[in-house]
């Protein structure tokens, strides 16, 4: 196959000469790139093991909290025991004088507030883990105590304490989002229902805490290691605490235990580990303990919504009309309503932000729309069932997204769809029934520009990919190598890739789905930069037309006439070797996905357990990079799915204002007992050109097709999440008190 | 104090109280064993004591003295992965990876003492290790597989002699 060339093209920069500025034409690089057929590649898109599985199951992989350095201290953080109070006086002498502290430092002082608890009070540095623990309580803090609420429906009342401290409300009113005649369209309707959604708040549980090891050298530089979705932007966030220049800070991420967008950056723990480190003059390793982990290092924010949703006799959906709140404590919430799977013409929406005593809220996987998602679709599936329409056909008329009108299809015959649905919710003899329910995905996603890869060959024929970009467990490092073998047309084990610094060349944070998109141009450029440069360099060696050169596989290059081997060829580069760039480009990323999944459960109508038998996730992918991680990766989003469903809520004790469930034990991530059978099929698009991300899709549609499933299997309509045993009695009418 | 971890005796000093899982990872190195919640709630820190799951975050040191302590990093065996380890890279069973070794091990204790378990009782071992990643399938999928091969048997009964 002959060497695509890179092509160029003028380009109009302004410039400045002796001080004037000028315009000018130059000629930049303008490189045709696209993916290809599948048939032309060999590794992209097939089965491929992650390169680091090894790593992972020996212990090998070395995660920020494995970081030991010679002469490392511990930090630790002291935490407000109390949801809201005034601190009268803090002294740090005596946590100094323990044995083995080395430094404490101060993160509010006398006079300021505290808004929630395990809100940062200090911080220490000391020989031993045991011993920071140990001296955090010898810290002398005085507090008033003031008044707090952590419940956000009391937080709303007028006369609620005031969360902030300050002349600022509670509740933050949100806009109005109006269009079309909600009024007409509810008057004209032929069946219209009305119902009250609430969604939990969640945290993230990464298994590994947030935390990093800080260690200034003596060139003046400092090195973080960081369990982070974003070499750069830590990077840039030590820069601003370390008043250094972002050259001088070098972020480490080899391997990360979990952020699902509560890791950008780094936080008061990151500041207080890079204040310690400088004022002892030594490395510190500060990881967050497990309660430090949930109480203050993020959430995902609650919404609870009154719904009024009508539909014509035609079957389509005419208006939702809502109003509600959220709270994601101290932070921000709202979430994706209505969800926007649906064409609504006549809408009233409005959401408001109510502020609580509890942690602040942060992104956390399709932020806003798994919660928008659950109450849109349970308001869409009540309305099909009273205009006496199949739920599924209610979505086919309504979603007019070409590619989930196709996963619809292909997801209902998959499971059973025609078989499975029930006329007549809970109808059956005996204790458990089981039922069936569909729900859908939305989302923007697409690459972000300026990822910028290095792709080097040397002469002993070893070839080197660098990007700063970090691997969440996706399989980054896996497809990058793949890209430049079949781009090089060279063994899998010819490329070695290095991420995870920032260091190497530019790339965004792993949030939004974003992270292939922006990585894999990038990478599929540099690549085709580096054959370029590879033969230019080659024919400059050899006295050839690099015009006549062919690349042939395994790396090969013949003249035609001659062909010599990878292994020859490189040799014959300079001492130094190729180095070649890439830069992103859009053409090769895309966005807008859709998804769309089926459940089916079981339901016992006795004790209210709820059992999800399957889920048949079917997601729209772009160009696949790498099947076996991808449907990992959603097998992952289902299972966090019908943890937002079934089990995981973070619960405040309004009296106290502490979280009850600081822990993995009483905050239910699901485990091997509630794992459905997962069906997941990839959507492939003929027309994709791009590669997209799949991070949040799949974790969108699993909590409301699993609601839909419980009221089509027992006819429990349950409102609230999760879906406990006590809300599915009350939703069959067996128990009271408890709300459905 | 002298312990024994993967075969071979260590002298350490340290509080009898100190839990195996920073001996192991501050005092010896062995960074495979993870803190995950340190309240014995989500099985990353899962190390073998004679051959059964124990988690290392809650075990004080003093209660291993005479114990075979055996970690991830101890499962090879001339070169050669356990054959639990094998299947979790056969299934592809991991995602961020910091779950896995307290898998593994887990893993490895079911085979120890039962090297054909049921359905439920892979399940039911899985109970206590968290996976945030959601690979479950996968990690289930491998103990199955382990269980298939028959090699994990054989490794348990090499291990006992």
């Amino acid at each position: 196959m002959p060497v695509q060339r890179p092509k160029t093209k003028k380009v109009k920069s302004t410039i400045t000469v002796n001080g004037q500025e000028k315009e000018v034409e130059i000629e930049v690089l303008d490189i045709d790139a696209s993916w290809g057929k599948p048939e032309d590649r060999k590794y992209v898109g097939t089965r491929l093991p992650r390169i680091d599985g090894y790593d992972k199951v020996t212990g090998r992989a070395r995660y920020t909290f494995d970081i030991n350095l010679p002469g490392m201290l511990s930090g630790a953080i002291l935490r407000s025991p109390h949801a809201k109070a005034r601190i009268t006086a803090i002294d740090v002498e005596p946590a100094k004088r323990v044995p083995g502290v080395r430094s404490v430092l101060k993160l509010k002082d006398a006079g300021q507030l505290v808004l929630y608890a395990g809100d940062e009070i200090a911080a220490l540095a000391a020989d031993t883990p045991e011993i920071a623990e140990d001296a955090l309580r010898a810290i002398k803090v005085t507090y008033e105590p003031l008044p707090f609420v952590v419940r956000e429906d009391l937080a709303r009342d007028s006369e609620a304490p005031r969360v902030l401290g300050n002349d600022r409300p509670n509740v933050e009113p949100g806009r109005l989002v109006e269009r079309g005649d909600v009024a007409a369209a509810f008057a004209a309707a032929k069946a219209t229902v009305e119902g009250e959604y609430y969604a939990q708040v969640r945290v993230h549980a990464c298994l590994e805490t947030h935390g990093h090891v800080v260690a200034y050298q003596d060139d003046g530089t400092v090195k973080v290691w960081a369990s982070t979705q974003a070499v750069h932007g830590t990077a840039d966030g030590f820069a601003e605490i370390t008043g250094l220049p972002k050259d001088k800070v070098d972020v480490v991420c080899e391997h990360m235990g979990g952020g699902f967008g509560s890791k950008f950056g780094p936080g008061v723990e990151g500041r207080a580990a890079a204040l310690l480190a400088k004022e002892t003059g030594k490395p510190v390793k500060l990881l967050l303990d497990r309660r430090g982990e949930v109480e203050s290092a993020g959430n995902s924010p609650s919404a609870r919504m009154k719904v009024k949703i009508a539909g014509n006799a035609d079957g389509t959906l005419a208006a939702v009309e809502a109003e509600g709140y959220g709270t994601g404590g101290i932070g921000g919430a709202g979430v994706t309503f209505p969800y926007p799977v649906y064409q609504v013409p006549n809408v009233k929406v409005k959401q408001d932000t109510v502020r609580t005593n509890l942690g602040p809220s942060n992104a956390m996987r399709a932020p806003g729309h798994p919660q928008g998602s659950f109450l849109m679709e349970s308001a869409v599936d009540e309305l099909a069932y009273a205009l006496g329409v199949d739920p599924l056909e209610f979505r086919l008329k309504n979603d007019p997204f070409p590619i989930r009108q196709a996963e619809y299809k292909l997801g209902a015959e998959r499971l059973g769809w025609a078989q499975k649905f029930n006329k007549t919710p809970g109808k059956g003899a005996g204790p458990v029934l089981t039922g069936v329910g569909v729900a859908a995905a939305t989302w923007g996603g697409g690459g972000g520009g300026g990822s910028l890869c290095d792709v080097k060959i040397a002469q002993d024929g070893s070839v080197v990919v660098e990007l700063g970009t970090q691997d969440l467990g996706t399989g980054t490092r896996t497809y990058m190598r793949a890209i430049v073998a079949d781009e090089l047309m060279l063994p899998l084990d010819k490329v070695r890739v290095k991420i995870g610094r920032s260091q190497y060349g530019f790339s965004g944070g792993s949030g939004g789905s974003t992270t292939t998109p922006s990585v894999a141009p990038a990478v599929k450029m540099a690549a085709m930069q580096a054959k370029f440069d590879f033969v230019t360099a080659l024919a400059k060696s050899t006295g050839e037309d690099a015009e006549k050169l062919e690349w042939k596989p395994g790396g090969a290059i013949s003249n035609g006439a001659k062909t010599l081997t990878w292994e020859d060829a490189c040799k014959r580069l300079p001492s130094g070797g190729t180095s070649s760039r890439g830069e992103w480009v859009p053409s090769l990323a895309q966005g807008n996905i859709g998804g769309v999944q089926f459940a089916e459960v079981a339901v016992d109508r006795e004790t209210g357990r709820v059992w999800v038998k399957r889920v048949v996730a079917v997601h729209d992918c772009g160009i696949i990079m790498n099947r076996l991680t991808l449907e990992s990766q959603i097998n992952g989003g289902v299972i966090q799915g019908l943890g937002f469903a079934l089990t995981e809520d973070r619960i405040a004790d309004r009296h106290t204002g502490r979280v009850l469930n600081a822990n993995l034990e009483e905050y239910k991530v699901p485990g091997p007992w509630e794992m459905p059978e997962i069906d997941v099929i990839l959507y492939e698009d003929p027309a994709a050109k791009g590669v997209s991300g799949m991070a949040e899709s799949p974790v969108i549609p699993t909590a409301g097709a699993i609601a839909n499933a419980v009221y089509n299997a027992s006819g429990a309509r349950v409102r609230s999440l999760p879906i406990t045993p006590a809300r599915v009695l009350a939703a069959l009418g067996r128990v009271k008190g408890a709300q459905a | 104090m002298e312990i024994t971890v993967n075969g071979e005796k260590h002298q350490v000093t340290a509080d009898p109280e100190q839990s195996l899982l920073t001996v192991l990872r501050d005092h010896l190195g062995l960074t495979g064993a993870k803190y995950g919640c340190g309240e014995a709630q989500c099985g990353a820190c899962t190390v073998l004591l004679d051959g059964k799951a124990a988690r290392s975050c809650v075990t004080p040191l003093s209660s291993v003295k005479a114990r075979a302590v055996t970690t991830v990093e101890g499962l090879e065996k001339d070169g050669k992965l356990h054959p639990v380890q094998e299947a979790f890279l056969a299934e592809d069973a991991m995602q961020c990876g910091y779950c896995i070794t307290g898998m593994i091990m887990t893993g490895v204790s079911l085979m120890n003492r039962n090297p054909k378990p049921t359905e439920s009782e892979i399940r039911r071992t899985f109970e206590g290790n968290v996976c945030r990643c959601g690979s479950h399938p996968r990690i289930l999928a491998a103990l199955r597989r382990a269980a298939a091969s028959g090699e994990a048997g054989e490794a348990a009964k090499e291990g006992a002699e």
